[in-house]
């Protein structure tokens, strides 16, 4: 207990972390839709939840927390309206590959600080060698990125940053769209599913350029794996893209086309939810299958990038199973109603085992009480190690459970108890009696360990809560049981108090086994 | 209650509680028919966890049902759904019930509308008004997982129950826990409690704990009929009956230390909170809790005590002592089968 105990004290972590039904905030509930009907697999909701958190944690929201639970997908903001939450989750991701019609620098103006006019934007990011599937990186070596930048003059961007960008076959409205189109921060359109039969205005990622993105020519379902790696000859970071059959047809298709084509329209854009990853310009036309998409990777951004692709070809759609907001007063009011009835729970049990046991009631309480302590040190070390957050079901869960913790001891005294009527001296009934409450002990919190895992591994919402605080304290009966009570009572079997059954201990030799230790009665 | 209390501490009860299975299989048979018929008749009176809609949660000392009633209804007209229910939580609790759901970002807007409006009627800031919003498949999803859950831990406990004592035990055991499940949800149809997904989770945490309670009903009768068939004065059912008063003691001790807790958590969740996780938990609890404890003593022993009557050793057994209690009778009727012996001595003494 001081070995938990000491990490606590050091990190001041008293108080556990509250969920959000206790400290208010937003809660929404995601429900994975398959196109089949079909179970959604556990890899594809594990990278779903990967993706949403970036989404989430990309978004300058802290604390907030993505949770994969049973096959539902849980994101937790504390302190946050709805409509900000919902509109960062409540989108799928959809990554498509289009074509570049045109390319510019984000608004000087809406940028915040002004763009260097030197710098194209596509130097930034990448340039991109798509290579066949299966042998070595063949034909075009890598080159320098800056050689994929768009010809504008740094002269006509100062007046015009749409001069000499060719934008014929272009539609004048959205060339419109592309004038006044502001890359910072929210109006990059992020979260906004695009059209994919549509063309479309999209800004890259980190903001620095826009762009006109011709109809999705692959999409991400279109996508069968995507894995980070690293070029051993010039230790560069990319991401190798494997399609599907059809995926391999779109791509050699769309790769064919546009190889040739002038700057920057043999370029192909990267999109994830509406905003431009990557735009690497195509060299030669992809037919085997798989893509190699590099650039100014680092090992983080490439992995991201691996993921986001992998997640683009989830064959999932997320729908809104609920959406909950607490307000911090009725979260508060939760808490305080909840420790009061844990409070008043403990007291009443307490009550009845001093009652009814007496001085054997001492012990049981005692075993509460440390059942208690290693329940309150277990769930701040969780809350501060590995994100525990103490939610109303854990809390009925814990309140519950003080019912079997209690059980267990009274298991154990009513055999002793047996024992004692037997006619047998308390340090041998103790003995005796923990062998047969032993197993009775692990049967029953076996029952309700199986009862806990399931629930907490087919569990909806609140209800993997409730089986974890339930698989805890029965783990923490367990311990009690054999680490503190047994101990314990092998310790007071040989104080006199309890040895010779005092009226006050609980353990007073009932009557009968005095007359049954006399000869059988004669008959009538 | 000090005497039943010294009675129970001091010799252990003695009972004939399966002599008697003919009236806890009339009774327990009466249950259930009343419960089905509660069940197929009123049926269960789901929340809108189930049906879809969304529900707003405030706290207010000067609101009335009327005003509350008033605002939400008039920011909902025109959106299709106009069913709003308004009902008092606790002592200043509010919470309004309406049929909107979420998806797209139009209801969210008429969510937030409904929301606004609600503060702006009662001078609220619109942060301190709770909102929840249900999908409606969402209901459909937290039943078909429940049921899914109630399988697979059926199975499991089987399983395990097969392992640690042997099939007629755990068939025994989860036909109690078959009995618990429907009359609980008997008492939720003809009561009306609103059913909840809170009230799923204390029907599945019933399940764990009536299983908990028949396990160690069962440990004990394992142990007073391991050594029977040497001694053949008992038959099985008798054995039964006294490993049932061996733990009857624990197995009402347990009941109340298990449903003190709940009952305190159903106390604090009707009267300070209303309507609410805690109360919807505690309720399907209390009531489980004691059908629970009923089914393990009164129903599950008398179907093990059956069911173990038919192996052949069993039923030899009990002809044997049926035979040699006729033969005392005949002897002039000095002592019975041990129970009645038992009993007989217990009064001398």
């Amino acid at each position: 207990m001081l070995v938990m105990a000491a990490p606590i004290v050091q990190q001041r972590a008293f108080v556990p972390r509250y969920g959000l039904d206790l400290a208010g905030g937003t809660t929404v509930t995601l429900s994975p839709v398959t196109p089949d009907g079909s179970r959604p697999s556990r890899e594809s909701l594990d990278q779903a939840v990967e993706i949403i958190r970036d989404r989430v944690n990309g978004s300058g929201i802290s604390d907030a927390e993505t949770v994969r639970s049973g096959d539902t997908i849980v994101v937790t903001v504390p302190g946050r309206g709805r409509q900000e939450v919902l509109e960062l989750v409540g989108t799928t991701a959809e990554l498509r590959f289009r074509q570049v019609l045109a390319v510019a620098p984000a608004r000087a103006d809406a940028a915040g600080a002004p763009t260097p006019s030197g710098t194209p934007a596509a130097s930034a990011r990448p340039a991109a060698l798509p290579h066949p599937s299966g042998g070595p990186v063949p034909g075009p070596s890598p080159t320098a990125p800056a050689s994929a930048g768009p010809r504008a003059s740094p002269g006509a961007q100062r007046d015009d940053p749409l001069a000499g960008l060719d934008l014929t076959g272009i539609e004048p409205a959205l060339v419109e769209e592309f004038r006044r189109v502001d890359c910072s921060a929210r109006a990059r359109g992020q979260g906004v599913p695009d059209d994919p039969g549509a063309r479309i205005v999209a800004c890259s990622q980190d903001g620095s350029s826009r762009y006109i993105l011709d109809r999705a020519a692959v999409r991400g379902t279109d996508v069968r794996n995507a894995t980070p790696a690293v070029d051993p000859a010039t230790g560069e970071w990319y991401v190798s893209a494997e399609f599907t059959d059809a995926g391999a047809a779109a791509f050699a298709r769309v790769t064919g086309r546009i190889t040739g084509l002038p700057e920057p329209r043999n370029r192909l854009a990267v999109v994830l939810d509406g905003v431009v990853v990557s735009a690497p310009a195509i060299r030669e036309p992809v037919v085997g299958g798989s893509a190699r998409i590099g650039g100014d990777f680092t090992r983080e951004s490439a992995t991201r990038l691996a993921r986001q692709l992998r997640y683009g070809a989830l064959p999932l759609r997320f729908e809104r199973g609920t959406v909950e907001e607490i307000s911090s007063t009725l979260g508060a009011d939760q808490l305080r109603g909840g420790l009061i009835a844990g409070g008043l729970g403990l007291l009443a049990v307490v009550g009845y085992a001093m009652l009814y046991y007496r001085g054997l009631g001492l012990v049981a309480v005692s075993g509460l009480v440390v059942a208690a302590l290693l329940t309150y040190l277990s769930v701040a070390l969780l809350s501060a190690y590995a994100g525990f957050r103490l939610s109303l079901p854990h809390i009925v869960g814990l309140i519950v459970s003080i019912g079997v913790t209690a059980d267990s001891f009274i298991v154990y005294f009513e055999r002793i108890r047996d024992g004692l009527r037997a006619g047998r001296p308390l340090h041998v009934a103790v003995e005796t009696g923990w062998r047969r409450a032993r197993r009775t002990i692990l049967v029953a919190d076996a029952v309700t360990l199986i009862a806990a895992v399931t629930l907490y591994l087919l569990a909806v919402g609140g209800v993997a809560g409730f089986a974890f605080a339930m698989g805890l304290t029965t783990l923490i009966d367990l311990a009690v049981v054999f680490l503190f009570t047994k101990p314990l009572l092998t310790v007071l079997a040989r104080v006199r108090f309890f040895a010779e059954g005092h009226r006050l201990s609980g353990l007073r030799r009932p009557r009968r086994t005095a007359a049954g230790a006399r000869p059988a009665p004669r008959g009538t | 209650m000090a005497g039943l209390a010294d009675r129970l501490r001091g010799d252990g009860p003695d009972l004939d509680i399966l002599g008697r299975r003919r009236l806890w299989y009339g009774l327990s048979l009466a249950l259930l028919v009343l419960s089905l018929a509660g069940l197929l008749g009123r049926g269960l009176n789901l929340g809108v966890e189930f049906t879809g809609g969304s529900v707003f949660t405030f706290t207010s000392a000067s609101a009335t049902v009327e005003r509350v009633r008033e605002a939400a209804a008039g920011a909902i007209r025109g959106s299709g759904d106009g069913q709003v229910i308004v009902q008092r939580t606790g002592a200043h609790g509010w919470r309004v019930t309406t049929g909107l759901t979420s998806g797209d970002r139009q209801s969210d807007e008429r969510v937030e509308h409904v929301r606004r409006a609600i503060a702006e009627r009662l001078g609220l800031p619109p942060g301190e008004i709770g909102v929840q919003v249900i999908g409606a498949s969402w209901g459909g999803r937290v039943t078909e997982r429940a049921a899914l859950g109630l399988a697979v831990l059926l199975a499991a406990v089987i399983g395990y129950l097969s392992f640690a004592f042997e099939w007629r035990m755990a068939l025994a055991a989860v036909a109690a826990l078959g009995h618990d499940l429907v009359v609980t949800a008997g008492v939720y149809a003809w009561t009306g409690f609103e059913v909840t997904p809170a009230t799923l989770l204390g029907f599945l945490t019933i399940l764990g704990y009536s299983l908990y309670d028949a396990v160690v009903v069962f440990d004990m009768i394992k142990e007073v009929t391991a050594r029977l068939g040497s001694t053949g004065k008992m038959t099985y059912t008798q054995a039964a009956n006294r490993a049932l008063n061996a733990t009857l003691v624990r197995s009402l001790n347990t009941t109340l230390v298990a449903i003190l807790p709940v009952a305190s958590i159903l106390f604090i969740g009707t009267t300070l909170l209303g309507a609410g996780t805690l109360r919807d938990l505690s309720l399907a609890l209390f009531v489980g809790m004691i059908v629970g404890t009923y089914s393990s003593l009164c129903v599950a022993t008398p179907l093990l005590a059956a069911l173990k009557e038919r192996e052949p050793r069993y039923a030899a057994l009990a002809r044997r002592v049926a035979g040699r209690d006729r033969a005392l009778a005949g002897a002039g009727r000095s002592a019975g089968p041990a129970t009645t012996a038992h009993k007989r001595r217990k009064r001398q003494s």
